[in-house]
């Protein structure tokens, strides 16, 4: 545990209870402008701005509105939040409280993913801590209409339900299948209410915002993406785990920190991300050029990129919820592709066909599972085209 | 299930239903309770569930069908499975599940004849630090190696004959 919160100096260094005190001597305004100005971006991959979704729910008429925070982590190589839950557990309350405050709202919901059950006890316990302290129920901190609670709800083992609208429809007792956006969840989210749904390290790094004010999360990291990101690093590396690192590093120093650095590949951004080659180990994670909720999956010198493209593809066709025909259709020809591709059977205007599909799912699919679920087959396809065409054909194949 | 238990299923689906609230939010978590009591949602359970929470009896199988942890059809005391996403295959998942297979004498997807065992695949378990990782029951296991899977399945069976109900194995073995 310790060694882990050494990789984390940011993370380590803030103290629970400071963002409360600080949020309860200004006004709820005074924290959501602290947050936009501070250019937060959800962790969870899709960057969208903090402050602007809390913004849009506190402006968005109602009684009641709710804060969700979305532990339901299950983006392939993805465990920054399980670290995040388990040793950091006051903080990520914290941010709801905040978020709670800054948009008006008393209840807050944990969706935590179902195989995260066994960490129910523990958080359970810290949240009885809180409202023992008064940093949780009525009047936090003796203010006055300071309200806000939390409840913990276990998701089922669905990984669509990290798609915040099919969190919601889970939530509401429904199978997890994505809805038509607009209305967004700001306006008409969990039982109609508007509803911030917020990653856990997004909340946690609010705090911060709150407690320290806008300049301390751009004090790392870029213009476009402002301080620091956590890295669940894993795969063929000597060092797998937790890495914080500023948004903007290049790959390559990451490989270095972790062990990794003789790899063939790196996946970046788990299933739904891209599969960036060795030549490519400059680039940066960042919004702007490699987005990620933080999944780094090192892929080794002997690696079968097929073998890899497959792993994802069957994924998506396991996990696709089927509702639309794009990310349902389109998975089950990727995967009869990628079967001709292991039999040395594909011609090169097949492979492109199915390339072009990747496209149209990319296009054409309602949600964020189908619309990314081509990603990694995309890119290694591109990247490693002589590979994989050369796959079962006794050759093996070029390198890029 | 023992039709004489049907007393006690509307009982207990009637306490559920008050501790998550008789509307379509507390469906859920009262599918997941029943879920780890009986270790499957018999048809039984969802008819009580809708007729309290005033469903059709298909949304509720709906839903129950829609979650890969909620089973409508009876699993093992122990409910394993074993995660097949990349890092923990890269990490030697096939040897796993082979020694898995042959410990327990039948194919993923089966159940043993004497009950006590289910076997499956999950998607990423979020463990992939310690890889290959599984779940027997609500316990993760990481770092597993052929031979630890026996020990696993040996703790199973003490734990049995200790006549420690099954979802109350000792907490998770997780290193971070």
């Amino acid at each position: 545990m310790s060694a882990g919160r050494n990789r984390l100096p940011t993370f380590a260094a803030l103290i629970p209870g400071a963002a409360l005190r600080r949020a309860a001597a200004v006004s709820p305004g005074d924290i959501r402008d602290a947050v936009r100005r501070s250019g937060l971006r959800g962790r969870g991959g899709a960057g969208f701005l903090t402050g602007v979704k809390w913004n849009l729910a506190a402006a968005a008429g109602g009684q009641e509105k709710y804060v969700i925070c979305n532990a339901d982590e299950g983006e392939p190589g993805t465990f920054k939040d399980r670290l995040l839950l388990s040793d950091f557990t006051e903080l990520v309350f914290e941010g709801m409280t905040l978020a709670g405050r800054a948009i008006g709202g008393r209840c807050g919901i944990v969706y935590l993913r179902g195989e995260y059950r066994y960490l129910v006890p523990h958080l359970e316990s810290i949240l009885a801590k809180r409202r023992t302290k008064g940093l949780l129920g009525r009047e936090i901190l003796g203010v006055n209409g300071f309200d806000f609670d939390v409840e913990i709800r276990l998701g089922s083992g669905a990984y669509v339900c990290g798609e915040e609208t099919a969190l919601i429809e889970s939530l509401e007792g429904h199978r997890g299948e994505p809805r038509n956006r607009p209305p967004y969840p700001v306006t008409m989210g969990f039982r109609g209410c508007p509803t911030v749904v917020n990653n856990v390290e997004t909340l946690v790094l609010a705090c911060g915002v709150a407690a320290h004010g806008p300049e301390w999360l751009r004090s790392v990291g870029t213009e476009d993406s402002p301080g620091p990101k956590l890295l669940s690093v894993s795969g063929d590396c000597t060092r797998p785990g937790v890495y914080e690192f500023p948004l903007g590093t290049p790959l390559r120093d990451v490989l270095g920190a972790a062990g990794g650095s003789d790899a063939k590949a790196v996946q970046v951004g788990g299933a739904a991300g891209v599969c960036v080659p060795r030549s490519q180990f400059g680039r940066r994670l960042s919004y702007e050029d490699l987005s990620t909720g933080g999944a780094v999956i090192v892929l080794g010198p002997g690696r079968d990129m097929l073998a890899v493209a497959r792993n994802f593809v069957e994924f998506f066709n396991d996990e696709s919820c089927g509702q639309c025909t794009p990310c349902r259709y389109g998975n089950a020809a990727l995967m009869a592709g990628i079967e001709k591709l292991e039999q040395g059977r594909c011609s090169i205007s097949e492979l492109n066909d199915l390339l072009a599909l990747g496209e149209t799912m990319q296009l054409a699919s309602k949600c964020g599972l189908g619309q990314t679920s081509p990603n990694a087959f995309r890119s290694i396809a591109s990247h490693f085209r002589g590979e994989i065409l050369g796959h079962g054909q006794g050759n093996g194949g070029g390198h890029e | 299930m023992d039709p004489l238990d049907r007393h006690r299923l509307t009982a207990e689906v009637v306490m559920l239903a008050e501790k998550y609230g008789r509307t379509r939010s507390g469906l859920l978590p009262i599918l997941q309770a029943l879920q780890n009591h009986y270790r499957f949602l018999p048809d039984a359970a969802m008819q009580e569930t809708a007729d309290l929470l005033g469903l059709h009896p298909v949304e509720v199988y709906a839903v129950a069908t829609f979650y890969r942890f909620l089973d409508i059809e009876r699993k093992g005391r122990f409910m394993i499975r074993l995660c097949r996403t990349l890092s923990c295959d890269m990490k030697g998942k096939d040897a796993v599940a082979r020694q898995l297979e042959l410990e327990l004498g039948v194919p993923f997807g089966q159940t043993t004849p004497d009950g006590r065992f289910s076997l499956g695949w999950c998607n990423c378990l979020g463990m992939c630090d310690h890889a290959p990782a599984l779940l027997v029951n609500d316990r993760v296991f990481t770092g597993v190696t052929r031979e630890s899977v026996f020990n696993i399945l040996q703790g199973c069976r003490r734990a049995l004959s200790s006549q420690v109900a099954p979802g109350r194995l000792e907490g998770p073995d997780v290193s971070r």
